[in-house]
């Protein structure tokens, strides 16, 4: 054979094995994408053969209790909605505070770059060093206890690198043309920010507001840290009072629990009931993550629609 | 026309508000280093430096306690491997699979259920890794005790996919294109292009991927907090339960611990060990993410 | 240059020498702009005559890194408007500017008009209900907008969306107009509406317009000044700057030899 016939040949030999290797990583491509896709799925459903007979009514009114068929998270859920609350009235003003001076007042200095550094660098701190952190300066510097205050101020500073992360980026968004449009109208900068780039980036700082929140529903160990106890048979005290304000704050210094710390209390005992309503909160938490996050994707669709830059 | 003054100071304090905002971060990170800082000092007046870092043993609980932090750091370290073992080479693959290969349609679904895997509550993931995966894992490995490292480790390592992945991911895509077409140029296929050039240019990105994963599986408490156990324990192997530096912190915190007793300072013990170790982490993974911006 | 300068003017720019950095762009300009007239500024790409434009509102201001040399006065008042003491916001005041490309903000047409007032305070909606009416009809867009003055300004088309922006600036009663290359993104059409409307302005206010289309310079503007490299080659009265030029690097640009 001519040794270019020959050269042909080697050629064509090669390119079928480098095809091959090549459809044979697509598949394995495809397939570990597919892992985590497989590992979400199996997990729902685990979650909901074993939990779902626990998932009624009572088990949503009713307190833990020694016995597993009786016990419920009403006291779990009633704190994480209070704990919430204090979380998002810590993380939400302050957030969008720091990402609005930052990327609209900031200059290039060494103090704006300390503050970026710390900002990122706190969105890297693991959770329960946050739950260190409030157990001296909350729980006993400030001796605000081992109440819900402590608890919503704790994952308020831990979700507040996200808040501001999305304020940031939202506001980036906005076009340069509009600010100047608004200063060559004579608006100072705070009339600037509070007429334009607050409400035109609203919807991206919801939605990163919300991604927060979700997360911090989840979290357990800091919470854990602080001090949460995990069999509370009351609900703390209600923020609705009978006789003028109407309003009262008693419940900020309350002890608490929330869902994660009680579906964790539950899957740490060795009796198989208490398994199954963890499974059942499981699920409940479940939903209210995969709600709240495409509620988000959701909004953030929403806000693209409505303003095209 | 003039300004009204009060116009002047109105602005000026309203720069003055939203600096202050900004400067929580700077405040937070100060009394996370403060606290921790304080504690451990107080830790080490009674412990001795020396005994934290080569001892074998960590029982602080104990009649005659010992002090070692070897076999948290160990258990930690253990889980944390394992995690990574599992996550990189996948959390890579699938970089390349998204940047490479895959059709827009696939791409769509697969990114938002990537962003989910990392939207779940540990805690569930806790729950999935002791009542479903150790379970599983024990038909095929006789031996393996009801809480060990391996089953919490592979749970970790998919649920910080997403991580590597998205890391690795951006890394490739800022490879620019007519650096692949001179490899396609030559007839190399995809899977040479990216595994020969691509991946290689983008190496200080990926390098701050892989190092972002294992910050975030070190600093991860709650699903080995339930499946790998709660008894600190020297060993390298998989099938044993061990305990945690977060685990450890969490269990004692679930206990009654009065401010001021040795106690209460060992958590911060741990706690400064964990943040130490993680701070060096996202050193070097800022470093390596900063290498990226000036190759380009 | 014109040695002897007859009109009425607004503002005159004495020895303005401009900074970004250590880099000089605008080079010892002296300049006057007659009131109610169209002072035009013509060059290539480069020359320094939109730097020179935004010196008038201060928009430099918003930027690190820019200095100001030299006076800009303002008559009749007498005040240097890049004066280190004065107020940019002050200026924008007195001093409005329409950009190069359309940029209402995302709100309904009357808001977008209103804005400037409610900057200045003024709330009362009867009084602005007026002035953005009055606004309008200056900008020739009130036939156009009246029933969907409560519409989103995006959904008007590129053309009137200038006009928003010109009614906009209007509102407030400037002394001054700039505008900024204000129809090179819009079609021939658009573009003849506005120039139309540019002209009728001057009856009411002081114009400088910069911009890259020689021929929209000749229709539209009383006086013109060519700039080059960041400094005045000449300024004349417009026919005379382009039928018999003074300087040939003006003639080369007009017959098209470069730019």
């Amino acid at each position: 054979m001519l040794t270019e016939e020959q050269g042909v040949i080697d050629i064509r030999k090669r390119i079928a094995f480098n095809k091959l290797r090549d459809h044979i990583f697509w598949i394995i491509g495809l397939f570990s994408t597919l892992i985590g896709f497989i590992l979400l799925f199996t997990l729902m459903i685990d979650l909901f053969i074993d939990g779902s007979p626990r998932l009624n009514w009572q088990f949503l009114t009713s307190y833990p209790s020694r016995f597993p068929e009786k016990a419920g998270i009403l006291s779990a859920w009633v704190g994480t909605t209070l704990v919430i609350v204090v979380t998002a009235a810590t993380a939400i003003p302050l957030g969008i505070a720091a990402g609005i001076y930052l990327e609209e007042y900031s200059k290039k200095n060494w103090l704006t770059h300390l503050i970026e550094i710390n900002m990122n660098n706190l969105a890297g701190v693991p959770s329960i060093i946050y739950g260190l952190l409030a157990l001296g300066l909350f729980v006993y510097f400030l001796k605000f206890g081992e109440s819900i205050l402590t608890g919503g101020l704790t994952l308020g500073l831990l979700i507040l690198p996200m808040v501001v992360i999305a304020t940031r980026e939202s506001i980036r968004a906005i076009p340069n043309s509009i600010r100047e449009a608004s200063y060559a109208l004579g608006a100072t900068k705070w009339q600037t920010v509070k007429d334009h780039i607050l409400p035109y980036s609203i919807g991206g700082i919801l939605t990163g507001v919300i991604i927060g929140l979700s997360r911090a529903i989840g979290e357990t160990a800091p919470i854990i840290t602080v001090g949460a106890l995990t069999f509370i048979a009351f609900l703390p005290a209600s923020p609705l009072s009978s006789s003028f304000p109407f309003i009262s704050f008693r419940w900020l210094l309350d002890p608490f629990t929330v869902m994660p710390i009680q579906m964790f209390n539950w899957v740490s005992r060795p009796q198989a009931g208490f398994h199954l309503n963890a499974a059942a909160a499981g699920i409940v938490l479940l939903f209210m993550t995969l709600l709240m996050n495409g509620f988000a994707i959701y909004l953030r669709y929403r806000f693209r629609k409505r303003i095209k830059w | 026309m003039k300004r009204k003054t009060s116009t002047k100071v109105k602005e000026g304090a309203i720069e003055t508000l939203l600096l202050l905002s900004a400067l929580s971060s700077v405040f937070i990170t100060l009394s996370i280093v403060f606290i921790l800082f304080y504690e451990a000092l107080g830790f080490f007046k009674d412990v001795s430096l020396w005994e934290f870092l080569t001892g074998k043993q960590w029982t602080p609980l104990f009649a005659q306690p010992k002090f070692g932090i070897l076999p948290l750091v160990t258990g930690t370290l253990l889980v944390t491997g394992i995690a990574v073992l599992v996550a990189l080479p996948i959390g890579i693959i699938v970089a390349v699979y998204l940047s490479e290969y895959a059709p827009f349609k696939i791409k769509e679904v697969a990114k938002p259920v990537l962003e989910l895997l990392a939207a779940v509550p540990t805690v569930v993931y806790g729950y999935f890794a002791l009542l479903f995966l150790t379970p599983i894992l024990q038909r095929f490995i006789p031996n393996l005790s009801g809480f060990n490292a391996l089953s919490p480790g592979i749970i970790m390592g998919i649920m910080i996919i997403p991580y590597v992945s998205s890391v690795s991911e951006d890394a490739m895509k800022a490879v620019p294109m007519h650096i692949r077409e001179g490899s396609y140029a030559m007839g190399a296929t995809k899977f040479q292009t990216a595994f020969k050039v691509v991946i290689p240019s983008a190496f200080s990105g990926i390098a701050a991927a892989f190092i972002i994963g294992i910050s975030r599986a070190i600093g991860e408490t709650m699903v080995v907090a339930i499946a790998a156990g709660m008894m600190p324990n020297l060993t390298l192997n998989p099938i044993e339960s061990i305990q945690t530096l977060t685990a450890y912190i969490v269990g004692v915190s679930l206990g009654d611990v009065p401010h001021g007793t040795l106690e209460y300072k060992t958590i911060f013990a741990a706690g400064i060990t964990l943040f130490l170790m993680t701070l060096s982490l996202n050193i070097l993974g800022f470093w390596f993410r900063r290498r990226i911006r000036e190759v380009y | 240059m014109a040695t002897t300068f007859q009109e009425n003017m607004k503002a005159e720019v004495k020895n303005l020498n401009f900074y970004y950095n250590d880099f000089r762009a605008l080079k010892n300009i002296n300049l006057p702009i007659a009131k109610n007239k169209i002072t035009a500024l013509i060059g290539p790409s480069g020359c320094g005559k939109t730097t020179y434009l935004r010196c008038f509102n201060r928009m430099h201001d918003l930027y690190p890194n820019n200095r100001y040399e030299g006076e800009i006065i303002l008559y009749p008042d007498g005040l240097n408007i890049i004066g280190s003491k004065v107020d940019p916001i002050e200026v924008r005041m007195r001093i409005s500017m329409v950009f190069q490309k359309p940029n209402p903000f995302p709100k309904t047409v009357f808001e977008n008009v209103a804005y400037g007032l409610r900057v200045r305070g003024e709330t009362k909606m009867d009084f602005l209900k007026e002035r953005v009416e009055r606004a309008l009809k200056q900008a020739a867009l009130w036939d156009e907008v009246k029933d969907r003055i409560n519409d989103l300004a995006y959904n008007l088309s590129g053309g009137q969306q200038q006009r928003l922006c010109i009614a906009r600036a209007l509102a407030t009663g400037p002394e001054i107009l700039l505008f900024d290359e204000p129809t090179s993104a819009l079609d021939p059409t658009a573009t003849s509406k506005i120039e139309e409307l540019i002209m009728q302005l001057k009856k009411e206010i002081t114009i400088i317009i910069v911009t890259h289309n020689m021929q929209q310079a000749a229709r539209v503007s009383d006086y013109t000044a060519f700039m080059y490299l960041g400094e005045i080659i000449e300024f004349d009265k417009t026919d005379k700057v382009f039928t018999h030029p003074s300087q040939e690097l003006t003639e080369d640009y007009i017959t098209g030899r470069f730019g």
